[in-house]
């Protein structure tokens, strides 16, 4: 473990110099984490606890909060607009996480049989990782346009009639979906980086036995990086349950739409509009905390599921 | 000032090569040097073609690959040297090939204000963050205390809660303060420290041999000095990730501006390109021209910044996967 300066935790006679000195330690430690401590009260701490009674009131920030106990909770259980967030997210995740796993496993796979080209590939899978969030929502918008979108027009050349992908609420998930792959780089990377770490006696003495690309692959390198896997599948289910930005730059805002946007409208979108739009600051607390509730419930499922399927060098 | 090459690495042990990014990773676009090419089988004639055929089926797919990610991007910046009636066009070289996009969008939106504001906020959120992370790793890599790894734990069990749960307390603080309006609230909470980036560091501190920090203090270093002189200097590479980590994130972040932003004139580059788009595009006169060229204007510091640091950002991505 982390060697420290201050001596073993086992009780030792002390001088009254060391005393002095180990006390000392304690005071310049804490001086060091005094920032954090200090943010951490004021911009977590507090919150949470605030944003909990405000989930219990009815709170507008002109006016003071009144309590309203449950009903906000309650409240959500009828609004048909919580349960069709939820849906749309639950949708894009279920979809999307997968899918960005299974790519960038299958790129990283790819990768590792290029050698020195892996860099410059690297490279330009990380490009759109660089992408601002927003104008990703704006290259969404155009290259899926149902008219004289990039996409259609290529689809076109395979004789497919493309869909309205940004107009057809059926559609416009899917859109979404694609577009969020585009950003899978760093999963790639983080993918190449856990291929490394696999001992290449392993695959050398598999080889020696007969095995082909596809075994070694799949009975050995997959299950050897299932712990990144795993992270990656979490990590991504997190975000994902928090999608916001491009949507909400591509699909809401200020202009207004002329078609119904219910396809696009995430539960962190729904979230923001009850907060900061209809200033229903209480509501809004109370969606969050479902939000957390929802997400703490599904990463649990997960680390259960992983128990079985993960497999940890030297055991857990 | 010492430099990385000057300690002695003791760091050997699995544990401490996991700690290390520098371990983890070859460096850039060079295999590690254990990965032979292949087992040296006897290779037969027809066992060749069909490695031959694997080797242009993976090249091809790589290659396709490569073109649906950096694609979307070529149009982007070949669309922004279009006039209005050709953006749609879908042609790699414009047809008309004109600058009044880029002449038009700062005519038309207070571009220099914005980038301008986008700076403040990125230079003083990556720079606060990293020093104030750097030293509150510090504290938790380098002593021991009592309630130290609970606090550790507090600091881990932050970075799984929902931004959403302290959005609207925070938006609150910063109201009951004055500030919603300015540039401050997207910055100051970075001045304590942010969990992912203490996490990180405090995992390259820990890497740190013990003998030098010792060394230090008999010569009569103090804690700040062993710190700034050595633990600082020593981990600038997780430093740099740190910074050019957040610099991104604050650069590109949308949610902080439309929560705090008001007035067009206090607006950082994405609030701003995110107004230009709902006013020119979706719902507006359709003149796409606009959002498609400040987009460029945007995305362009981030890709430099890519190029200048790529390294970096690609050794701090795959690190914080390996955490995991």
């Amino acid at each position: 473990m982390a060697s420290v300066i201050a001596g073993k935790k086992e009780k030792v006679q002390l001088r009254p110099g060391q005393r002095r000195n180990r006390r000392r330690n304690v005071r310049a430690a804490l001086l060091f984490i005094s920032p954090w401590i200090l943010g951490m009260l004021v911009f977590t701490a507090w919150p949470i606890f605030y944003s909990g009674y405000l989930s219990l009131t009815d709170y507008d920030v002109i006016n003071d909060p009144t309590f309203i106990g449950l009903d906000n909770y309650a409240q959500m259980l009828q609004d048909p607009k919580v349960s069709l967030a939820l849906w749309n997210t639950f949708i894009y995740t279920v979809v999307s996480v997968p899918l960005q796993v299974l790519i960038s496993l299958a790129l990283a796979l790819l990768l590792l049989r290029v050698g020195r080209a892996s860099g410059f590939f690297r490279t330009a899978f990380y490009l759109p990782n660089m992408t601002p969030p927003v104008a990703i929502g704006i290259i969404l918008l155009l290259i899926f346009n149902g008219h004289d979108g990039l996409v259609n027009e290529i689809l076109e050349v395979f004789g497919i009639d493309g869909p309205a992908w940004t107009t057809d609420p059926d559609w416009i998930k899917p859109g979404l979906i694609l577009m969020n792959l585009w950003t899978l780089g760093a999963s790639v990377i983080i993918f190449l980086a856990a291929l490394h770490n696999v001992p290449q006696e392993m695959i050398d003495s598999a080889r020696v036995d007969g095995a082909n690309s596809w075994q070694v692959t799949t009975r050995i390198t997959v299950p050897m990086i299932s712990g990144t896997i795993f992270f990656i599948f979490i990590v991504n289910t997190i975000a994902s349950f928090q999608t916001f930005t491009e949507a909400y730059t591509a699909y809401f805002g200020a202009g207004g739409t002329t078609y119904s946007t219910d396809a696009a409208l995430f539960y962190v979108i729904y979230l923001f509009q009850q907060a900061f739009e209809f200033l229903h600051m209480g509501y809004a607390s109370a969606m969050a905390w479902l939000l957390f509730v929802i997400i703490m419930a599904v990463t649990a499922v997960q680390v259960l599921i992983s128990r079985k399927l993960v497999y940890y060098e030297g055991g857990r | 000032m010492a430099t990385r090459a000057d300690i002695p690495r003791t760091s050997t042990t699995p544990s401490a090569r996991l700690n290390d990014p520098d371990a983890l990773i070859p460096s850039d676009g060079v295999e590690p040097p254990h990965r032979p090419a292949r087992p040296s089988h006897p290779v037969t004639g027809g066992k060749r073609r069909r490695r031959m055929m694997g080797k242009i089926i993976i090249g091809a797919a790589l290659a396709l690959a490569t073109l649906m990610f950096i694609y979307p991007l070529i149009w982007l910046l070949s669309a922004s040297f279009k006039p209005r009636s050709e953006v749609f066009d879908n042609k790699l070289i414009p047809e008309t090939f004109t600058l009044d996009n880029y002449v038009r969008v700062w005519q038309e939106a207070p571009l220099a204000l914005w980038i301008g504001n986008t700076a403040i906020v990125t230079i003083l959120g990556a720079v606060a963050v990293t020093i104030s992370s750097a030293l509150v790793a510090w504290g938790f890599a380098r002593f021991r205390f009592r309630g130290r790894n609970v606090l550790f734990g507090v600091v881990l069990a932050t970075m799984m809660l929902p931004g959403a749960v302290t959005m609207i307390p925070r938006f609150l603080i910063w109201d009951g303060l004055g500030m919603v309006g300015t540039l401050t609230p997207l910055w100051a909470a970075n001045l304590f420290g942010s969990a992912f980036y203490i996490f990180l560091l405090r995992q390259f501190f820990l890497t740190l041999p013990n003998e030098v920090f010792e060394a230090a203090r008999i010569d009569g270093a103090n804690h700040w000095q062993q710190f700034w002189r050595i633990g600082v200097p020593l981990c600038k590479p997780a430093m740099i990730v740190t910074l050019i980590f957040e610099f991104q994130a604050a650069w590109t972040d949308l949610m902080g501006p439309l929560i705090y932003l008001r007035d067009s004139s206090t607006f950082t580059v994405p609030r701003g390109l995110k107004a230009l788009v709902d006013q020119f595009g979706v719902a507006g006169e359709f003149a796409w021209e606009i959002p498609i060229t400040a987009s460029v204007i945007t995305t362009i510091p981030m890709i430099i910044l890519f190029f200048v640091a790529q390294k970096h950002f690609i050794k701090g991505v795959a690190t914080t996967g390996v955490k995991g």
